[in-house]
């Protein structure tokens, strides 16, 4: 992976940026000790590493604000970090960049149930937002598998998704509103506690902008009463064709389950040596969770099972009670970690029409054969995301590139059928190269644009989304400005 | 189109059906010519279609497979009294959603999966796709939601659409003053029965419940058990399409759209002479009054600045008047900064957003 060379001017004046920073924030809040840099030298996509120049953990979005002045005036870049769970090398810093790391802020702000928002600093955790009102019955919707760790900051900027998405949404539609500090230190107030923000959507564009276009430092989220229940059923067939089908008539027929997962063969394999839930031997198999009251979940689950036996199903298993319902899902959410224990995975996320799931899935196992990697399979079937994982040894020489041309070619087909490149972990460093097959110069360069408006100086999060190559006139003439 | 824009020489006003009264300055340009489905996969949810295909195409189209727009487009006919046919480009370019916005992903915005504009200066941009879920770079279709044609023509939508709920019902509540109507639905859009529609206008304060037949059933029972004095109305539609439509505020000169926190609705409008219908719970205020209004526009536009939100003015006897609520100045420089990048020459829409 290229990165720009590290800027030499800004290398050697170290001490006076760290100086300065120090200055306007609390003691401790400044690491810039070469040791201690090395816990930020990466997020989740752990094959690229690089140490910042320093970290800094302000705890106000004043401070957060006297931050980014400072390095505007100084000329450093800043790479914005939540938890640093992105799985697309989003928080990967580079040698002459400043992490800007909202951990400590992490306090609720406001809790409003007859409004149904919560506002919150966005270093607080995704599942503590639900922790914070789950009390009460309600809950924050958007679930990313990773969500004891990863960070409402995060989760703005990737506009992250997870399992309950079918029906709640992703990250976007659950965001009601923002505070904004820009690089030169403005800070913005975006949208509110109501539904939609005034003027041009600019909250719209923020969420899902990986951190290019401001430090987001607050946030007001739309939470939701909880359901009475929720119960899964669990569906297995003898051809991923068949699943597919099934996924899309359930959809047509106007169920609107929370999750419809999908696993395939080799993933069940691995998960039940590993978690022993119980799945049966087959090549597909579906978990779709419905929720509501008993009655309710009772008539959708009857509608879903209805749909299964037309397509012959190899077993279909239903909960009766919250054990059966934990067994079920067991080995979905161990899926990640038992394919972790057998290898090192690369895990994609390329989005199709439902409709081409069975054509998709066949050409990545013909493509699997062609490259001698495993693939496992495992992703929320409803809406057509797919978490292709490759399989491949990382100290074996040429694997990982091996890997990661496997990849590209799977988001390459992803793109081909009418999807995109990545459905909810975001372009980071990783796909960006890839840009180039989704979007034409034109598309990119409109996209480029606003960052023009937002960072002119494009010091955030450098070299990510956008191809070097297309991003070179706006970088330079970013220096040419200064 | 591309050319028709490259090829402008000044100021262009884009037309699609010209329903929603908002003709800026400059050479009509019209998106009529972009008509048709272009593709539509009912098992995948998904439909896209050119900007100028009118809007009842597209719901007749869904209609035959047993789908809808979830997010119930208005149709400003009515209340506007314009004429002509209101497009699928005209609802985008607007945001235009209508009381199922209290849902989850209920707003147009949410719906809309994928974008084709023409931008100022006639270059193609597509942005966003078919599929549901998708953050391959920045989200320009958001930002071509609402932007009334100031950041680009739209020539192709692309939209996430609904099945029909098999059963609707509604729960009708008699005379309760603005603020208990606003308690009221807050009580039912807080339960866990998945209301779909919250309004009031009139005496009568409405909760919708949409699903499948046993579930509508259930949940009516429970959220009924909840107020007192609550009927149950089984056919609600055409009350619901004069919540959506705004129609009762037809023969009023002045019609406004505030967005607020529900429980701020009261303060809104409390000592004013004016008409109020709400929707979204309280979030979506309709405000409609007669004769002179100049100084009830500035009143209401300060009070949503001063309580949080924002005040449109939709239907306007001076066209002098702004429309929208001015942006605080940090927020204006970004949306000036976004114009002048994606209109450089400053000839799209000019005075519909300021
Ligand atoms: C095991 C595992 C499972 C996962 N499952 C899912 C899943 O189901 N769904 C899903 O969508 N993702 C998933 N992810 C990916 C990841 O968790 C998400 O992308 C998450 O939102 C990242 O949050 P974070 O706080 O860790 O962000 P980080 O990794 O710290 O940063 C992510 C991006 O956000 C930017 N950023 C961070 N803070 C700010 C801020 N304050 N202002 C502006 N930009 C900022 C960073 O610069 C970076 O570009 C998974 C990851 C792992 C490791």
């Amino acid at each position: 992976m290229q990165m720009p060379e590290p800027n030499g001017a800004i290398l050697a004046k170290k001490a006076r940026i760290v100086d300065r920073l120090q200055a306007v924030l609390p003691a401790g809040a400044v690491i810039h000790d070469e040791a201690e840099t090395r816990a930020y030298e990466c997020d989740a996509l752990t094959a690229y590493r690089c140490p910042p120049l320093a970290a800094v953990l302000p705890s106000t979005t004043q401070e957060v604000s006297d931050v980014l002045r400072i390095c505007h005036e100084e000329g450093v870049s800043v790479v914005p970090r939540g938890s640093g769970t992105s799985l697309a090398g989003g928080a990967l810093p580079t040698a002459d960049s400043v992490i800007l790391g909202v951990a400590r802020m992490n306090a609720v702000l406001e809790t409003d149930y007859d409004n149904r928002y919560i506002r919150v600093q966005t270093g607080r955790t995704n599942l503590s937002v639900t922790g914070a009102v789950e009390a009460d019955d309600f809950f924050y919707a958007p679930d990313p598998s990773s969500q004891l760790a990863c960070a409402i900051a995060g989760n703005i900027a990737m506009n992250s998704g997870g399992a309950h998405c079918l029906k709640y949404g992703v990250t976007t539609n659950n965001l009601l509103g923002v505070t904004l500090v820009q690089m030169d230190g403005t800070v913005v107030e975006l949208g509110g506690a109501y539904m939609d923000a005034g003027g041009i959507d600019l909250l719209g564009v923020v969420c899902g902008s990986e951190g290019q276009l401001g430090v987001v430092t607050e946030a007001t989220l739309r939470i939701l009463r909880k359901p009475e229940g929720a119960l899964p059923v669990l569906i297995g067939y003898d051809s991923n064709e068949v699943a597919g089908a099934c996924v899309s008539d359930i959809i047509k027929a106007g169920v609107l389950p929370v999750a419809i997962e999908f696993m395939d063969a080799p993933c069940i394999r691995a998960t039940e040596d590993f978690a022993k839930a119980g799945y049966p031997d087959c090549e597909a198999l579906l978990i779709i969770e419905v929720e509501g009251a008993p009655c309710e979940i009772e008539e959708q689950l009857a509608k879903i099972k209805e749909i299964a036996l037309r397509h012959n199903p190899v077993e279909l298993r239903e909960a009766r009670d919250a054990d059966e319902a934990a067994r079920i899902w067991l080995g979905r959410k161990s899926a990640f970690g038992a394919m972790g224990n057998i290898n090192d995975y690369m895990c994609l996320d390329g989005t199709i029409p439902v409709t081409e799931l069975p054509y998709v899935l066949r050409r990545i196992g013909e493509m699997s054969k062609e490259y001698g990697l495993e693939v496992a399979n495992v992703f929320h079937a409803g809406d057509g995301n797919m978490h292709p994982l490759i399989l491949f040894n990382a100290n074996a020489p040429g694997q990982l590139e091996l890997c990661e041309a496997f990849g590209a070619d799977i988001l390459k087909l992803c793109v081909e059928v009418g999807g995109c490149l990545t459905g909810e972990h975001g372009v980071g460093i990783e796909k960006r190269d890839l840009m180039s097959h989704q979007y034409t110069p034109a598309d990119l360069e409109a996209q480029m644009a606003v960052k023009d408006v937002f960072d002119p100086k494009w010091l955030l999060n450098p070299a990510k989304v956008f191809p070097l190559g297309a991003s070179d006139g706006h970088r330079a003439a970013a220096l040419a400005a200064e | 189109m591309a050319e028709a824009v490259a090829g402008a020489t000044g100021p262009l006003a884009v037309r699609g059906g010209g329903t929603r009264g908002l003709l800026a300055e400059g050479a009509v340009l019209e998106t009529g010519g972009l008509s048709g489905i272009t593709l539509y996969e009912p098992g995948a949810l998904t439909l896209v279609a050119q900007a100028g295909t009118p809007v009842a195409q597209i719901e007749a189209a869904l209609e035959a497979e047993g789908q809808m727009l979830a997010f119930e487009p208005m149709d400003h006919r009515g209340v506007l009294g314009s004429v002509g046919e209101p497009t699928i480009g005209g609802v985008v370019a607007a945001n235009v959603s209508g009381p199922r916005r209290v849902a989850p992903s209920g707003a147009c915005r949410d719906c809309l999966l994928g974008v084709r504009f023409v931008d100022g200066l006639g270059q193609v941009i597509k942005n966003g796709g078919r599929v549901m879920k998708n953050v391959t770079g920045y989200d320009l279709v958001k930002l071509q939601a609402g932007a009334y044609g100031t950041l680009g023509v739209l020539t192709e939508v692309s939209l996430r659409v609904a099945p029909k709920p098999e059963a609707s019902v509604t729960l009708v509540l008699e005379g309760l003053s603005l603020g208990d109507a606003v308690a009221a639905m807050s009580r039912g859009l807080t339960s866990p029965y998945q209301v779909t529609g919250a309004a009031h206008f009139g005496e009568r304060t409405l909760l919708r419940i949409e699903g499948f037949e046993g579930s509508v059933r259930y949940r009516a029972g429970q959220l009924s058990a909840m107020f007192d004095g609550a009927r149950i109305e089984e056919d609600a539609a055409g009350l619901w399409a004069q919540v959506r439509d705004v129609s009762g505020f037809a023969g009023h000169d002045a019609v406004w759209r505030i967005s607020t926190v529900p429980g701020r609705a009261l303060e809104m409008v409390q000592g004013l002479d004016v008409d109020v219908m709400l929707d979204w719970g309280g979030g979506l205020i309709w405000v409609a009054a007669r004769g002179d209004v100049a100084g009830l526009h500035g009143t209401l536009q300060q009070r949503a600045a001063r309580l949080g939100g924002h005040a449109t003015l939709v239907k306007t006897p001076d066209p002098a008047l702004p429309r929208f609520q001015p942006e605080p100045a940090p927020v204006a420089r970004l949306t000036q900064g976004i114009r002048a990048k994606f209109d450089p020459r400053g000839i799209l829409n000019l005075g519909i957003m300021g």
